[in-house]
């Protein structure tokens, strides 16, 4: 007599599923972890980027404007990480200095671009078809002068410096959100939501505050991550064609300028400040992409 | 700039006849052009300064009173401001662009010659981005989900790529330490290669981006996979099925393409000291030569209405569904 052994599993039975499923589940971790690591690494770059913007003095052992002749255009190594510039500067450390003038060129831009887009789109998608013609015209004007061309022209009449730079590089990304914004809420307006806010007597105002305005601002939020890296690259393209910020500050784009001088003697000058910048601007898309698939769930 | 997506959602609106869509496309060029020529017009009468002494060669020359004002009065400057303004109009509308404030030569005639190199510029860039792009899309989509991932990762981080450290970069690499590139641009193919590429490459992850994701959702569609049952290849579906669909958001962005290589050669023909469009722009900016920042601002105003119109007009050829209903 032979006891029963455990129940083995055979080609037929039901219990033949369980055992490949089981050895299923560790690639899949595997596989989940594998498909957000560029989401992971994006937010592990912007969160030490924002540190740097806040606290600039944890991650940055020297002063950014200190000079120091005699270790000038010193190669990146021991003494300095990311080597030094023409007055012997560390451009690591002018690098986490610069994160905070960069981000907030870059953010103020975004939030001027976004909140004239949102002032625009509201009026073309909620106020009828008349002022939705003539915001349309004027949006095509603005489409008609793409990038640094509109931003050159602005520069052009108000003369350079940060704050044109800011108001400059809003105004060249604020056309296309404005667009999207329109069609976010005139999709909003003939949605059963708002027809029964219509139906029970509210008013248009009451419509626009409380059922319109708050939804159209979840897609607003994918997009000012997106424009946040286009508009610190924006930003740093004013600064390197010497319409931004001035020289002696530890700004992303005017580093790179100035590096310019000495390409041939001194490479890290120009290569690591825009290694910053192409990092934040690559990491801030892979989170903006993951948002928008995360919002279209 | 605004983003590729944000660029491609235009209006709707695409029916009718030909003719009422042509002379839709007319008007609404021409409310651009006057329009842009208004704004530049009012705002630069609207801030500080004399624009007498961006003539007489910017603030720093310390030109006379008499020099100014013998300045304003060959400029127009000194009469009425509706006189000034109908009086541009007039000329602008006759095709004269005005003189220069710093080059003292007529504005058209120095766009004239900067239109070509410009022109060459845009155009092979356009095209190995295009190139660059679809290569990209293809193989990525066509080696399973690690190849699509680091192609997905690729577009990103070369959309990322700023022009001028690109530039920088690439001088580096090919002229300083290989030498086998010029750093400066010429008009020899070798002098063309740098510039071109530095165009090209972040253009070609924006377009590689928005293509792979159409040529992905094509290629599980209805139509590619009747497409397989009647034994067409691989290759086949991907040749006469997919790519036409992958085509239509790239041909749709060509407009805003078009922008985003006329901003980037301000930065590209500053740094390869390249004779073009954008060089003059930065450089009438720099010296407040209205006039001529009118000239460039007109000239790629009127490329982007021409080329908008174009894109629908392909779009329209290469997409049936567009216009039949």
């Amino acid at each position: 007599m032979s006891i029963p052994g455990p129940i083995l599993p055979t080609a037929g039975s039901p219990l033949a599923v369980q055992k490949p499923h089981a050895r299923r589940r560790d690639p899949s971790v595997a596989r989940w972890l594998a498909a957000r690591l560029p989401l992971i690494v994006s937010a592990v770059v912007l969160l030490f980027f924002a540190l740097a913007a806040i606290a600039p003095f944890l991650l940055a052992p020297v002063d950014p404007l200190a000079i120091n002749p005699a270790q000038a255009f010193s190669a990146p190594g021991a003494g300095h990480l990311l080597g030094t510039d023409e007055s012997g500067r560390d451009i690591y450390s002018r690098i986490i200095h610069g994160a905070r003038p960069s981000l907030l060129i870059g953010a103020a831009a975004t939030a001027v671009g976004l909140g004239l887009a949102l002032v625009l789109g509201t009026i073309a998608g909620f106020g009828g078809r008349w002022l939705d013609f003539g915001v349309g015209r004027v949006l095509e004007v603005l489409f008609a002068l793409p990038g640094l061309l509109l931003a050159l022209v602005f520069i052009a009449l108000a003369g350079p410096g940060v704050s044109t730079t800011v108001i400059a590089v809003g105004l060249t990304t604020a056309p296309g959100y404005a667009r999207m914004i329109r069609a976010q809420i005139i999709a909003l307006r003939t949605s059963p939501m708002v027809e029964a806010a219509t139906v029970l007597g509210r008013s248009r105002t009451r419509i626009l505050t409380i059922h319109i305005l708050p939804n159209a601002l979840a897609p607003l939020a994918v997009l000012a991550t997106l424009g946040l890296g286009q508009a610190i690259l924006w930003a740093a393209s004013l600064s390197f064609l010497g319409l931004g910020a001035p020289p002696p500050a530890p700004e992303w784009g005017t580093m790179l300028s100035s590096g310019r001088t000495y390409l041939s003697l001194a490479w890290w000058m120009t290569f690591f400040p825009g290694l910053a910048i192409v990092l934040v601007a690559a990491a801030a898309t892979v989170l903006s992409r993951s948002l928008k698939s995360a919002d279209g769930r | 700039m605004s983003t590729p997506a944000a660029a491609s959602a235009r209006p709707p609106g695409f029916s009718g006849s030909p003719v009422r869509w042509l002379l839709g496309k007319i008007g609404g060029g021409m409310f651009v052009l006057w329009a842009v020529a208004t704004a530049i017009f009012f705002g630069i009468r609207m801030i500080p300064g004399d624009p007498a002494e961006a003539i007489m060669g910017g603030p720093g020359s310390q030109a006379s009173a008499q020099a100014l004002a013998a300045a304003r009065a060959q400029y127009g400057l000194d009469q009425p401001l509706y006189r000034q303004y109908f009086g541009q109009l007039w000329h602008l509308a006759t095709g004269d662009l005005g003189t220069s404030y710093s080059l003292k030569t007529p504005v058209a005639q120095v766009l004239g010659e900067l239109i070509p190199p410009t022109l060459t510029l845009a155009v092979l860039a356009l095209l190995v981005a295009w190139a660059m792009a679809l290569l990209l899309a293809v193989l990525s989509t066509r080696s399973g989900a690690l190849g699509s991932a680091l192609g997905s990762g690729l577009e990103i981080v070369s959309a990322a790529v700023p022009h001028f450290w690109l530039a920088s970069v690439l001088i580096m690499v090919f002229s300083t330490m290989l030498g086998w590139l010029p750093p400066v641009s010429t008009n020899t193919p070798a002098g063309l290669v740098l510039p071109v590429i530095t165009l090209a490459l972040p253009l070609a992850g924006f377009l590689g981006q928005v293509m792979r994701d159409t040529l992905m959702e094509a290629q599980r569609s209805a139509f590619a996979l009747s497409a397989r049952a009647r034994g067409e290849s691989e290759v086949g579906v991907l040749l006469r099925h997919s790519l036409r669909h992958a085509a239509l958001p790239a041909i749709a962005l060509s407009g805003w393409a078009i922008g985003s290589l006329l901003s980037g050669a301000v930065v590209v023909e500053s740094i390869f000291a390249r004779p073009g469009l954008g060089r003059a722009l930065l450089t009438a900016v720099t010296s407040r030569d209205i006039p001529m920042v009118t000239g460039v601002a007109l000239i790629s105003a009127a490329a982007y209405v021409v080329i908008m119109a174009l894109s629908e007009l392909a779009e329209r050829l290469a997409d049936p569904r567009i216009g039949a209903s």
